[in-house]
């Protein structure tokens, strides 16, 4: 990648933190956490790995997103909006009444959302049936899953990755977003996962573990060809992360936060954002 | 609709009738494709040959997702467990992966109540039409015989929304012709009769045509309808000869709780008449032979008869 490239996925990187703020300020509370934490992985995923069409939202050989941590919502929104899928006005209507954007993604209510998820687990599976479905009708296209640290909790999961490693699913690539925390505190506390990228391993995938807000290591891991093996990359995520005031709050799975607290956190985010352009 | 039972065994088994039907339905239609959860000996696909037969293995919940994903590429998937995992155990994901998300999927769930027989209360649904019929847009299944199963099978593939199809492994007793043509909402209506009106699904049909000719016997002339989907129901056609009866009673091998008794209750609030049920009592099921568990939850043409004359005594 070219510095220049490197400074673009950056820029876009932020402008989904930023978009992502807004719209969970429209509302007061939201998801943002686990929105934040996976903000570099989606400009990367969205800004240059995916053969993606805004235009055509369900033109059948697009590479694909199931972001089964379907709370990640927000940050989904943010990057679909900003890439033209919609309106970014749109993004104020956050779980509004009869909003097309509500707290867990919705494939049927909004444009770029290939798959309906929110009961976590759920959409490892979702995502290896898009994969295998590619690959039984012959289609030359990738399906990206994003997975939460906490998300691992469930057996679903491993059920799934089992699966797409026995079957050689490797037009399914996992991304597992390893940002330490869940609603109730951190994943260690709760539930420990152990060691993630040997859990893989162990379940036959090629795992690598990448610092999750560098976009130029994110697009080394996303763009690598598989082997025999599907890819599976842990992302060492910071939850909350681009918000000093997210990133310090232990338990800041979903924030219910005043107005005048969003404007900081924006504050903060243009003065980044200010600082890059010049 | 013609009706052919003449009391005699269908020489036919389910499971067979189930594979040679999907592999029928996959030379035609590329898009179809068959899951199964380390079942496959057991629905008959064991023999199905090529990448669009799919063995999940023990993990039904990813199954039914797999299934999801599919249905949103484009494919016509038919996943197919026990029906006590095919429901209970994979709720959640043919709630959502399935059905909420709108990704139209067909489930099989065989060994319905006491069919699981040997396998035993751990493998005996009396539950699952009750959960599927919680499921909005859901259409539920309750395999009478042969015929009605391959229709069904064929229809099913071009449907929106879950279809469960809740079907023995084995034997039957025919009730309709070979390629008898069903329609999903709309019931048959196997007998007339002026006295009373019994609602029967699934293997229950026949139970309620032989207690039919025993009231007959008796002076008792009862209609017998199979709504042929528990959901949607048909609900016309059950009013019409509930209305003309005046007394109706379900039969169902399931939980008076949510399934058969529920639907045709809801479907006729309101009108006067007498009401009765054969069902099993809201209790687990147990192991067993299925002639001696048919007695035990009172699943049998003597009980039907039992209650109905009791209803018009």
């Amino acid at each position: 990648m070219t510095k220049e490239q490197i400074k673009e996925l950056e820029k876009f990187a932020l402008e989904i933190r930023i978009a992502t703020v807004e719209c969970i300020k429209s509302r007061g509370f939201g998801h943002i956490g686990g929105s934040l934490s996976v903000a570099d992985a989606l400009a990367v995923l969205y800004g240059s790995v995916m053969n993606i069409d805004p235009s055509d939202p369900k033109k059948a050989d697009r590479d694909k997103l199931v972001c089964s941590k379907g709370h990640a919502g927000p940050g989904v929104y943010a990057t679909l909006a900003l890439k033209g899928y919609f309106p970014y006005e749109k993004l104020k209507t956050l779980n509004q009444p009869g909003t097309d954007l509500p707290s867990h993604c919705d494939r049927k209510k909004t444009p770029g959302i290939d798959m309906t998820t929110g009961s976590l687990g759920q959409g490892t599976s979702t995502a290896v049936g898009l994969a295998l479905g590619d690959k039984l009708q012959g289609r030359d296209c990738r399906t990206f899953l994003i997975v939460g640290d906490g998300e691992c909790d469930e057996g679903q999961v491993w059920e799934a990755a089992m699966f797409t490693a026995a079957k050689k699913l490797t037009n399914l690539v996992w991304l597992i977003d390893w940002n330490k925390k869940q609603l109730d505190g951190y994943v260690k506390d709760i539930l420990d996962p152990f060691d993630l990228q040997k859990k893989f391993e162990a379940f036959g995938f090629d795992a690598v573990t990448v610092d999750g807000h560098n976009v130029e290591k994110l697009y080394e891991a996303l763009t690598k060809k598989p082997g025999d093996k599907p890819i599976a990359i842990i992302l060492d995520t910071i939850k909350g992360k681009g918000v000093t005031g997210v990133e310090e709050t232990v338990k800041n799975h979903s924030m219910n936060v005043g107005q005048d607290v969003f404007d900081s956190w924006l504050q903060e985010l243009h003065e980044k954002q200010a600082a890059m352009n010049e | 609709m013609e009706i052919v039972y003449n009391g005699t065994k269908d020489t036919r088994m389910f499971n067979a009738t189930i594979f040679e039907t999907i592999d029928a339905l996959m030379k035609e239609d590329e898009k179809v494709v068959w899951l199964d959860a380390d079942l496959m000996s057991c629905s008959g696909t064991a023999k199905g040959q090529g990448e669009r037969y799919i063995n999940c293995g023990i993990a039904e919940a990813n199954m039914i997702g797999i299934a999801g994903g599919l249905s949103a590429s484009g494919m016509k998937p038919y996943a197919h467990s026990f029906g006590t995992f095919s429901s209970r155990r994979a709720f959640d994901q043919a709630f959502l992966a399935a059905g909420y998300a709108g990704n139209p999927i067909t489930i099989f769930g065989t060994d319905p109540g006491v069919t699981a027989a040997f396998n035993g209360g751990t493998h005996m649904p009396f539950e699952d039409m009750a959960l599927y019929r919680a499921l909005p847009e859901a259409t539920v299944f309750d395999i009478t015989d042969i015929p009605m199963l391959i229709d069904v099978m064929k229809k099913a593939k071009d449907m929106p929304g879950v279809k469960y199809i809740r079907v023995p492994r084995k034997g039957s007793y025919q009730i309709y012709a070979d390629g008898t043509s069903f329609t999903p909402g709309k019931g048959a209506l196997v007998r007339e009769g002026k006295d009373a009106l019994i609602v029967a699904s699934g293997i229950m049909v026949r139970e309620a045509l032989e207690a039919a000719n025993t009231l007959a016997a008796e002076g008792i002339e009862a209609a017998v309808i199979d709504p042929i989907t528990v959901k949607p129901l048909d609900e016309a056609l059950i009013r019409e000869w509930a209305e003309k009866t005046g007394t109706v009673v379900t039969a169902e091998n399931h939980n008076k709780i949510g399934g058969l008794k529920s639907a045709v209750e809801d479907a006729l609030i309101g009108m006067p008449l007498k009401f009765g049920y054969v069902a099993v009592e809201d209790v687990f099921g147990e192991v067993g032979p299925e002639d001696y568990l048919r007695k035990q939850f009172d699943l049998t043409p003597e009980h039907i008869v039992r209650v109905v004359k009791e209803l018009k005594a």
